[in-house]
């Protein structure tokens, strides 16, 4: 009897599948950020890419503060994400080879129908911002030092508001990534900024609805560097760089135009020629 | 509150198509979490034995500090390894980091604990009863061990399912580490965590449902093993 169940056992083992031998060998590894990964833009552009290239794309997805710090380790080869001060550091510190742009959006405030702040309608970020904390209106941030999270903090700043005096309070700082905070956002009846692309592709939206929009400072910047390999010879450089010279050639930046949930475009490609 | 009534819409229609991408997951979920719960098994089983056999001074610290460890937190777990798989890392130039080994490894710290503590508790009941006899017979603690961990074999299952539990459910660690690649790393855990940071929260829903039919399965597995065997050694 006991014979049989160790049979069984091993049986079951064997029968599971042994990924690490039978995947390609050939693979990079981009760290990025959760927006382009929720959005379902990677599950769209990549097999294209991996078709043409025969370069297995992993794409761990984290917020860009993280993807910054985990590529700054070495671990990954590509950094694709979307906080240009930040990536600019990146490579000036040494870490990365060189930044392009490669798509934009734009990021939006959602919040509930009852609208307590009165901002519905708006296109001035600033002045909705103003509104949201003369009102008291909860908000709910990211806090999670993502690129989302900076650029909301830099928006605060410009409207010469510190929401920080107020967290716990009306401003709420969830830690967490953009669909959590939506979560959170939704369940607790807050404003909330989100970039477009995850907004459209959100599931969870309940009655909300976007409330300011098309201010050009909410513009939303995508840039993409090749981690050094001579801070870490490990970097797998020239099938990295293959990947980020196929997302600013014209087949990628098409790939990236055609990406589109229910008629409406995510993203839109902006790779200097 | 339509999300439950769609969960199981959702979960029933992934299992009766037999979506090839939940297969994939469940199996990774499977082969990552049992493998770290067998490996943990040679660890803290004979850990768990020892300290139920052996006095020493400061064998109540230890209890306590390895009981302790039982409430070790998934993230920290998960943290730790990242810092010591990562490039930048002691352990960086092995490539671990994202693999399905680095979630093993991380597994297998959280389980540990578990089962050593679980298993020493059971040994020590067990002991009371043979101690005399064991002694009378002149075998030394290494005998003492092996012995115990033998006769208690069922009843120390109970220790290795409390580890598979524990490993199959936790997210923290496995996401950091693993990184919840599609087709690579991703996990059940992972996977809930992402369609719910998407807010699809039904098919979250309906594959956390999976994720506890899949917990239930390998518990009655077990009992029907323990139950088969045990019956055979008294015949």
């Amino acid at each position: 009897m006991k014979r049989l169940g160790l049979t069984l056992m091993s049986a079951a083992l064997l029968a599971l599948p042994l990924q690490e031998s039978t995947a390609a060998e050939r693979f990079i590894t981009v760290q990025s950020t959760t927006s382009t990964q929720n959005s379902g833009l990677f599950e769209s552009i990549l097999p294209q890419f991996t078709t043409q290239s025969g370069i297995e794309v992993r794409v761990v997805a984290v917020g860009t503060g993280q993807a910054i710090k985990n590529a700054a380790n070495g671990d990954g080869d590509v950094l694709f994400v979307h906080a240009k001060p930040a990536e600019e550091k990146f490579v000036a510190d040494g870490w990365g080879v060189k930044r392009s742009d490669v798509m934009y959006n734009d990021f939006v405030f959602v919040g509930p129908p009852a609208d307590p702040a009165k901002i519905n309608g708006g296109n001035d970020a600033t002045k909705a911002l103003t509104a949201i904390a003369d009102a008291k209106a909860p908000f709910a941030s990211r806090g999670d030092d993502s690129g989302t999270h900076k650029k909301e903090k830099s928006l605060w700043k410009a409207a010469g508001i510190d929401p920080s005096k107020a967290s716990g309070d009306w401003y709420r700082e969830t830690g967490s990534g953009m669909g959590a905070t939506l979560n959170a956002a939704v369940g607790m009846g807050t404003y909330a900024m989100t970039d477009r692309a995850t907004w459209i592709s959100f599931k969870n939206k309940g009655d909300y609805a976007i409330a300011v929009e098309g201010d050009p400072i909410l513009f939303n910047q995508y840039g993409v560097i090749l981690v050094n390999p001579a801070q870490h010879a490990h970097v797998k450089a020239k099938d990295g760089q293959a990947f980020i010279d196929w997302l600013l050639s014209v087949n990628g930046q098409s790939a990236i135009a055609a990406y589109k949930i229910d008629g409406q475009q995510l993203f839109y490609p902006n790779a200097v020629k | 509150m339509q999300d439950f009534g769609s969960a199981f819409g959702e979960a029933f229609r992934l299992v009766v198509v037999l979506d090839p991408a939940l297969v994939e997951i469940v199996a990774l979920s499977l082969r990552v979490s049992l493998t770290a719960v067998l490996a943990a098994g040679l660890v803290g089983l004979p850990i768990g034995a020892a300290l139920a056999v052996v006095r020493f001074p400061g064998r109540s610290v230890a209890l306590v500090g390895l009981n302790a460890l039982m409430g070790l937190p998934p993230v920290v777990v998960g943290l730790l390894v990242y810092l010591a798989l990562s490039r930048a890392g002691p352990l960086g130039p092995l490539g671990l980091l994202y693999t399905p080994t680095a979630m093993i490894i991380a597994q297998m710290i959280l389980v540990i604990p578990i089962i050593a503590a679980v298993s020493r508790q059971t040994i020590e009941d067990m002991k009371d009863e043979y101690d005399e006899q064991l002694r009378a017979l002149g075998v030394g603690p290494f005998g003492m061990v092996a012995t115990l961990l033998w006769d208690a074999r069922f009843s120390l299952l109970t220790a290795m399912l409390a580890g598979f539990g524990r490993a199959v459910a936790e997210v923290g660690a496995v996401i950091i580490v693993g990184g919840n690649i599609n087709h690579v790393t991703r996990v059940m855990t992972t996977a809930i965590a992402l369609e719910t940071s998407k807010g699809d929260l039904a098919l979250a829903l309906g594959l956390g449902l999976i994720l506890l039919v899949l917990a239930i399965t390998v518990n009655a597995a077990v009992m029907a093993l323990r139950r088969t065997a045990g019956h055979a050694s008294f015949a």
